[in-house]
């Protein structure tokens, strides 16, 4: 059965991305164009699309947003709309706020809502720093082959679910480890270049903002590996804002919450929840769904702001 | 009202992990309400830094770190010692230092905050 967005299709799916950009990858050129100017190319779609969801903070009840679940089910339901039906999604991180008791079950419930059957998930530090990550870990890592990182594949792309804040030190960045970094050097030796990859973690892999622990200490190391491939796309969350960047083959892109925004890098005391008017407050929260398209060496990210 | 009922909850939580954990080096841990002559000391969390970030104390002190961000923070001891939960705006956690030394923490969110404690 095709999966491949038509026309009509992909306009509706426009008609809900906003002010978003569309960011195209191919032959290790990025190129982004607005929506007007995309929706006007015909045929583009993909053999399969899915969706990052990022950010959750189920728990969360500051005044940034005394209703983080509120607007997770706006995203939820702006999943559930989406034709053709996402193959699968991916939670990166900060599924709970601080591991509220019950927010894993309310997040995992609710995300059947969306008619996906499988999602997968890598943590945040708040959903592991309580109890170094014993109660993630025994929900989502059984039977992986580490502590939560994992890898899968899905008509010819190759997906890797990267851990980065098991190790958070007194004055350290969070890091991947040893341990996690031979795995997958290993996990992707055997892989010809030509394998489109996708690469996901809750902390920006690359070096967002260091100040402010946006980044991944050992996260260069394992870039390195990343280097040879021709397309290479990596997702992450935590910083609860858009940027995207382009080095060489790799293409890194941070996503929004679906609960509260943070500051721009550099601006204010330190990350956190940011208070925006509450008119505006779905304007800087959303989903990102990702299309691929096969033979092509690219992948379509287009995010959607629930408002 | 929230931060008093949450304080108290924080402290029992915190008994109850130290009565666990520890053996001896912390007898208890105590909360204003049995301040009596015992002394005290305030740390501030605020724009992601304790405040004192190095704070001198004397032998038997209670310090009380008191979370004035809009980010969840907490107080996790370098050393494994002692360890807040995540402590939400206005929220607090106390920690007595029964015996003389220096103890190092952090945020364990935010692993670059850090700070230090001198019991002497």
């Amino acid at each position: 059965m095709s999966n491949d967005i038509d026309r009509r299709g992909f306009l509706e799916c426009m008609a809900w991305a906003g002010s978003g950009l569309v960011w195209v990858l191919s032959g290790g050129v990025l190129s982004s164009r607005d929506l007007a100017e995309a929706a006007e190319t015909p045929s583009v779609g993909g053999d399969f699309s899915f969706v990052q969801i990022s950010d959750t903070h189920i728990g969360f009840k500051g005044a940034a947003n005394p209703d983080a679940l509120g607007t997770f089910e706006a995203a939820i339901a702006r999943i559930k709309a989406l034709d053709p039906k996402p193959a699968f999604l991916i939670h990166t991180g900060d599924i709970t706020h601080a591991q509220k008791a019950g927010a894993f079950d309310t997040v995992s419930e609710a995300l059947k809502g969306t008619g996906v059957e499988r999602t997968f998930y890598v943590p945040g530090e708040n959903d592991v720093f309580a109890d170094g990550g014993t109660e993630y870990l025994n929900r989502f890592a059984v039977g992986g082959p580490g502590r939560g990182w994992q890898t899968f594949d899905y008509r010819g792309v190759h997906f890797v679910g990267l851990v980065n804040v098991l190790n958070f030190k007194a004055g350290k960045l969070g890091s991947l480890g040893p341990d996690q970094i031979e795995w997958l050097e290993r996990d992707l030796a055997p892989l010809a270049s030509s394998t489109p990859v996708v690469v996901f973690a809750h902390v920006p892999l690359w070096a967002v903002y260091p100040e402010w622990g946006w980044v991944t200490e050992d996260g260069a190391q394992a870039l390195g590996y990343l280097k040879r491939f021709g397309s290479v796309t990596v997702l992450n969350g935590h910083i609860h804002q858009i940027m995207q960047k382009v080095e060489g083959n790799i293409s890194f892109h941070t996503a929004l919450s679906t609960a509260f925004p943070q500051p721009a890098p550099g601006v204010g005391e330190g990350p956190g929840p940011l208070k925006v008017p509450v008119e505006q407050l779905r304007g800087v929260l959303g989903v990102r769904e990702v299309s691929y398209v096969q033979g092509k060496s690219r992948l379509t990210v287009v995010d959607s702001r629930l408002a | 009202m929230r931060a008093g009922t949450r304080g108290h909850r924080l402290l029992l939580m915190g008994s109850v992990l130290l009565a666990l954990v520890l053996t001896g080096a912390y007898a208890s841990v105590a909360g204003p309400s049995d301040g009596g002559g015992a002394p005290q000391a305030r740390v501030e969390i605020k724009d992601f830094a304790y405040q004192p970030a190095t704070l001198t104390v004397r032998t038997g002190t209670t310090v009380t770190w008191v979370n004035h961000d809009d980010e969840l923070h907490t107080v996790t001891a370098s050393a494994g010692r002692f360890a807040s939960p995540g402590l939400e705006h206005d929220e607090t956690f106390f920690q007595r230092f029964a015996e003389a030394g220096t103890y190092t923490y952090f945020c364990a969110l935010h692993p670059r905050m850090t700070a230090t404690i001198i019991v002497q």
